[in-house]
């Protein structure tokens, strides 16, 4: 699995035709400040400005959206233009009218025009002709997570042969660890979760689990991307939570919805719809907020306390430098948490997972 | 706001590359994981139910060996019993028969003297008739004076030696 993840980034470096890190550099020697150190990463455009400033909201929003290359960092040289360390990824674009286009994004990263496509002021790829596509790109987010379940997959796979030998053999090594979350998936959410119903869905709960937690790593590393603190992932897995509800739910579970016995009848026309909007929508949507919005804040504190010895550095070097102790120190308290916090926001998914599935899966004589 | 708003493409790959994972996973690693799990804890369990079974076997196998034990010591004794009885019995016997042995042939043997001692009793009668007769013989041959007086004094010797 490792060779196939190494293959797949030679023949997306081959495709894209570029060497690994571009010299995307502007021409023109602007009047930079001395304090710009921090570069836009996609700023291949916009080099040119007068007077470059630090933009910390810019350049946390850089750091957690999704992109359509990998940006590593920004070198200014000596004529005051940047030279950018940065992968151009495939753009996979499907055009309602023009069908698809395929094409590497250092083909339109400068401004330039490609196949009807150019970046719009806001780096967004736009249609020319303003024709309706869709954008299936191998963004920085979709790489990232090619790359984390390839590893995902490969050590799972070391780990489940280990099992293959027909005699009872006491586990070692990683797989001793493997081992163990999975026994405490299995035993502390899937059976008081789910019951009887557990080892149907403990194939699935083990899979988001150790899918959002590796993710979740992965998020750590400095220079990769946000995966697990991007709406579309979490909303992604919490659409499958919710079709497994939806094709697991009792008529227990319904009738348990409409007709809320005990109750008096005068209430129900305002339980019902409650009742309905929170069993449906909410839990699902909570699955999707709470990663989303732990992955993404404990990204933004981080980025947050470093941007501050950019702000503060362009008031003066000394502020920058006195800031800079507090920042790393808080910063890497705050990385220190978000391990914590990976391996928490994963089990809390899992778990919240398993209840609502055992909640719309229950039957009568679970109550 | 950018960030809350899900990318179309983003989706796509996520749920192509998750269900990827899901079905290779659940094939290759949790199917064989969780089974072999099970087997272990089944395993596990199973060792130690014959390990309490078993015990329990050995208790009862103790209490029976024990039983059994117990059952040949008292048959041992009562087989020690028996053939004490049964010496004394002889014992007995045997005194009893050599008491009874001892009489008859005491008696025998009284029976015996009484009958030797009857026979010397006439052995000697007739000694003494004889004895009597020589006697008699040589005194009549060197006096026969005093006829009279000689004989009674005979007959009253004669009459003596009856009376013995």
């Amino acid at each position: 699995m490792l060779r196939f993840a190494v293959k797949f980034l030679f023949i997306l470096s081959i495709l894209c035709r570029a060497s690994f890190f571009s010299f995307a550099s502007s021409e023109t020697p602007g009047e930079q400040t001395e304090t710009a150190v921090l570069s836009d990463s996609s700023s291949h455009e916009n080099v040119e400005s007068e007077d470059k400033k630090f933009n910390a909201g810019e350049t946390i929003m850089n750091h957690i959206t999704d992109s359509h290359e990998w940006h590593f960092f920004s070198v200014k040289k000596s004529d005051g233009s940047y030279w950018e360390a940065s992968v151009p990824l495939p753009v996979i674009l499907y055009n309602t009218t023009h069908g698809f286009s395929f094409f590497c994004f250092n083909k339109i990263w400068e401004g330039e025009e490609y196949e009807g496509y150019r970046l719009s002021k806001e780096h967004h790829i736009e249609s020319i002709d303003g024709s309706l596509f869709y954008d299936f790109s191998i963004t920085k987010n979709v790489l990232q997570l090619l790359i984390a379940v390839s590893l995902l997959v490969w050590l799972m796979l070391l780990v489940a042969k280990r099992y293959r030998t027909p005699s009872v053999v006491a586990p070692r090594g990683f797989q001793s660890f493997i081992e163990i979350v999975v026994i405490f998936i299995r035993d502390e959410v899937a059976k008081p979760m789910l019951g009887d119903r557990a080892n149907k869905y403990l194939p699935y709960l083990l899979t988001v689990f150790f899918f959002i937690w590796l993710n979740n790593l992965f998020g750590l590393i400095p220079g990769s991307a946000n995966v697990t603190g991007n709406i579309a992932f979490t909303a992604t897995l919490a659409l499958f939570t919710f079709i497994l509800m939806m094709v697991g739910s009792t008529k227990y579970f319904w009738k348990h919805m409409f007709v809320p016995t005990g109750i008096p009848v005068g209430v129900w026309p305002i339980l019902i719809p409650i009742e309905f909007i929170s069993g449906i929508i909410i839990k699902p949507a909570a699955l999707m907020i709470r990663l989303f919005a732990n992955m993404l804040a404990g990204h933004l504190i981080v980025l947050s306390f470093l941007s501050m010895i950019f702000i503060f550095a362009e008031k003066s070097v000394i502020a920058g430098a006195g800031v800079s102790l507090f920042s790393i120190a808080f910063s890497i308290f705050i990385y220190f948490l978000e391990l914590l916090v990976t391996a928490l926001q994963a089990y809390i998914f899992t778990i919240l997972t398993a209840l609502f599935i055992g909640d719309a899966t229950a039957k009568p004589h679970h109550h | 706001m950018e960030l809350l708003k899900p990318e179309l493409g983003l989706i796509f790959w996520t749920a192509v590359i998750f269900l990827t994972v899901f079905f290779l996973l659940r094939k290759m690693a949790w199917k064989p994981i969780l089974k072999a799990l099970d087997d272990r804890e089944k395993t596990i369990s199973d060792s130690l139910q014959t390990a309490e079974r078993t015990k329990q076997e050995m208790a009862t196998m103790k209490s029976q060996h024990e039983a059994l034990l117990n059952e040949a010591r008292q048959e041992r004794s009562a087989i020690l019993k028996e053939a004490k009885d049964m010496k004394d019995a002889i014992i007995n016997e045997a005194r009893d028969k050599a008491k009874a042995e001892g009489a008859r042939m005491i008696d025998e043997a009284k029976r015996e003297i009484e009958n030797q001692k009857m026979a010397a009793i006439i052995d000697v009668k007739n000694a003494a008739g004889e004895l009597v007769l020589e006697v008699s013989e040589k005194i009549l041959r060197r006096e026969l004076s005093g006829k009279d007086d000689q004989k009674k004094y005979i007959n009253t010797l004669i009459e003596q030696s009856k009376l013995n």
